[in-house]
């Protein structure tokens, strides 16, 4: 008994710090720009579509199928900046949400066109096989993706508090007019930011493909997941949506175990509303 | 006055499309149109005149979809029945999740309004009184004309253009009632309107309920119409995005937008669905999405705010030319 809950925790936060890692990406772009990615979760389907591609074509696994993820969604980032989100940004609310509202239709139906309508798998001996820890199973797969998307989350978090680079952003987050008259450009500062939200959920896409099922609507789940998230970490805030996407696989993974599988998103999404309502600023966030 | 001339030539010409287009597929089309017109325009009171863009309204429809067949396939009641059943249940669900949600702007809203959607489908499958996953079914054979069972779409679009004048008509009342004011007021400015003593909480509460109400009649009639309601065709969250598409493809916050943007995508849709089959259905959604990253991104006030300032435009634009005879005329 203890063992497998234990086991179920484990499980949870392996698979929360995937979730950290793509909703680091929605709470970077949100708080930067007060833009919300409704397609946020379609971009990491899109990340799962390229694994599942780069295995059938080149029988290739995470090695490839994950860093070519990346750099294909983060171009896709910094494509969709430049060709909707820097029009719409200054258009009216209802422009706001239509514009990734549609960009999301767009991409889950155009894979769902592709692909169909089945639920695709990758092979369960892609990566390794299980580990046994002191009694405790871990697929080597939720292993390595956990680990991965832990570290990545870390990185960005250094990334934005520890450079020139992350610094120009912050400005830019701050203030863009006078990030501006400083000589940052917020257009280019922006433009990265799209790049390396969209690039963590590409990365995440291919890390979770490998245990995860694949299916075209897989996005709607998961961008309620980001949502989740970052509401649950505070708005803007990369450590904050780490910690929640950790309790969040924890708490998704135990009321599955406990409640039953059906439940567990009922758990969350009631989470969901239930901080957007009382505590909107999230666990982390200022009042 | 010229106005109302254009109102009653395109009245008489709804009255006579399934008169003219007497084909099956023809009229269920009209009904279609008009029936995905009232939840449009439904939604347009929340979503268009206060600008509130609730992504979540298939609750309500499913709300009147699942109290119409509910009343039938429990109690075996006619839809009649259960069409006020459904609307009280909107209401008091608007209410209910109003209060909290509608403290919420902008994003957070929509978000929450999705979630509130998401919830009521998950627990709607797990509920077995409602038919959970396989859903409920209506009368196969009509006892009578109060089952509003029809084989021919013919007497479904006469009900619906009436339930629809009806919905426009309270649109319309609306807006040019102090509600109405109010809430253009708060869509401008939620904060001046609040600073200028408008009850703006309390007015946004009665627009989501009023709009929760009559999306619900929509639900019913479609199920009636369709005889059969499921959690994905009750409250998947696509009936959201296409009540909330129309309206912002013909003009969210314009009397006649959500008519005009039924009355282009749901033929279209149809159309596309019949001659490409099977496939059809994710090909139809690829157009939905990049119609609507068009219009957010070139023209976020819809179809009929554009063709407004057209012709404005050109009405404005003889005046300019005889001004500038008149001048230069005088020197």
């Amino acid at each position: 008994m203890t063992f497998t809950l234990v086991q179920v925790i484990v499980g949870g936060l392996l698979l929360g710090a995937v979730y950290a890692l793509f909703s680091s990406g929605l709470t970077l772009v949100w708080g930067m720009m007060n833009v919300v990615n409704f397609a946020h979760g379609d971009f990491v389907m899109l990340g799962m579509y390229v694994a599942f591609v780069v295995y059938t074509l080149l029988g290739g696994g995470p090695l490839i199928g994950a860093p070519l993820a990346t750099l294909l969604l983060a171009t896709l980032g910094v494509i969709v900046y430049f060709g909707l989100i820097r029009d719409i940004m200054k258009g009216p609310m209802l422009a706001q949400i239509l514009g990734t509202f549609g960009l999301a239709l767009l991409l889950r139906y155009s894979v769902f066109w592709w692909f169909g309508a089945n639920f695709l798998s990758l092979p369960e001996n892609l990566v390794g096989g299980t580990f046994d820890i002191f009694g405790i199973r871990i697929q080597a797969s939720r292993l390595l993706a956990g680990v991965v998307a832990l570290l990545v989350t870390l990185g960005l978090h250094l990334l934005l508090t520890r450079t020139t680079l992350g610094s120009r952003m912050l400005a830019v987050a701050e203030d863009a007019t006078a990030a501006q008259l400083m000589g940052i450009r917020p257009d280019s500062m922006q433009a990265i930011a799209w790049g390396i939200a969209a690039g963590a959920t590409g990365l995440a896409g291919a890390l979770i493909a490998t245990f995860f099922y694949i299916v075209p609507t897989v996005g709607e789940t998961l961008g309620i997941v980001a949502f989740v998230t970052v509401s649950l970490g505070g708005f803007g805030s990369v450590p904050g949506a780490l910690v929640a996407g950790l309790l969040i696989g924890v708490i998704e993974s135990l009321s599955g175990y406990l409640i039953g599988a059906v439940y567990k998103d009922i758990v969350v999404y009631t989470l969901f509303l239930g901080f957007l309502w009382f505590r909107p600023q999230g666990l982390m966030g200022k009042t | 006055m010229r106005r109302a001339l254009w109102l009653l030539i395109a009245l008489a010409l709804v009255i006579a499309y399934p008169l003219v287009f007497t084909t099956p597929f023809q009229q269920r089309l009209g009904a279609l149109v008009l029936l995905y017109a009232i939840a449009a325009s439904a939604w347009n009171i929340v979503g268009g005149y206060a600008g509130q863009v609730s992504v979540g309204h298939v609750v309500f429809f499913g709300c009147g979809a699942y109290a119409a067949m509910g009343a039938y396939a429990h109690f075996a009641l006619s839809p009649l029945i259960g069409i006020p059943a459904g609307i009280v249940f909107a209401v008091l669900i608007a209410a209910v999740i109003g209060r909290p949600t509608l403290r919420l702007s902008g994003h957070y809203f929509s978000m929450a309004t999705i979630a509130v959607a998401e919830l009521a489908r998950l627990i709607v499958t797990n509920t077995e009184y409602l038919g959970a996953a396989v859903g409920l079914s209506g009368p196969t054979v009509p006892r009578n004309v109060f089952d509003l069972s029809f084989i021919s779409a013919l007497p479904y679009y006469y009900l619906f253009l009436v339930i629809l004048i009806i919905t426009l008509a309270i649109t319309w009342w609306m807006t040019n009632s102090r509600m109405g004011f109010y809430l253009r007021a708060i869509k401008d400015s939620e904060r001046a309107a609040r600073s200028l003593g408008a009850p703006a909480s309390r007015i946004k509460l009665y627009a989501y309920m009023l709009s929760a109400g009559l999306t619900s009649v929509a639900g019913a009639l479609y199920a009636m119409m369709f005889g059969f309601i499921d959690p994905e065709s009750g409250l998947g969250i696509l009936i959201s995005v296409k009540i909330l598409i129309m309206a912002a493809l013909g003009g969210a916050g314009l009397l006649f937008g959500p008519f005009v943007g039924a009355a282009i995508l749901v033929p279209l849709e149809e159309i596309s669905n019949s001659l490409l089959g099977g496939k059809g259905a994710g090909l139809t959604f690829v157009v939905y999405g990049a119609i609507i990253v068009l219009i957010a991104r070139f023209q976020p006030g819809g179809i009929l705010a554009l063709i407004n300032r057209l012709w404005a435009k050109r009405r404005a634009k003889p005046m300019e030319e005889s001004i500038a005879q008149e001048a230069s005329h005088a020197s």
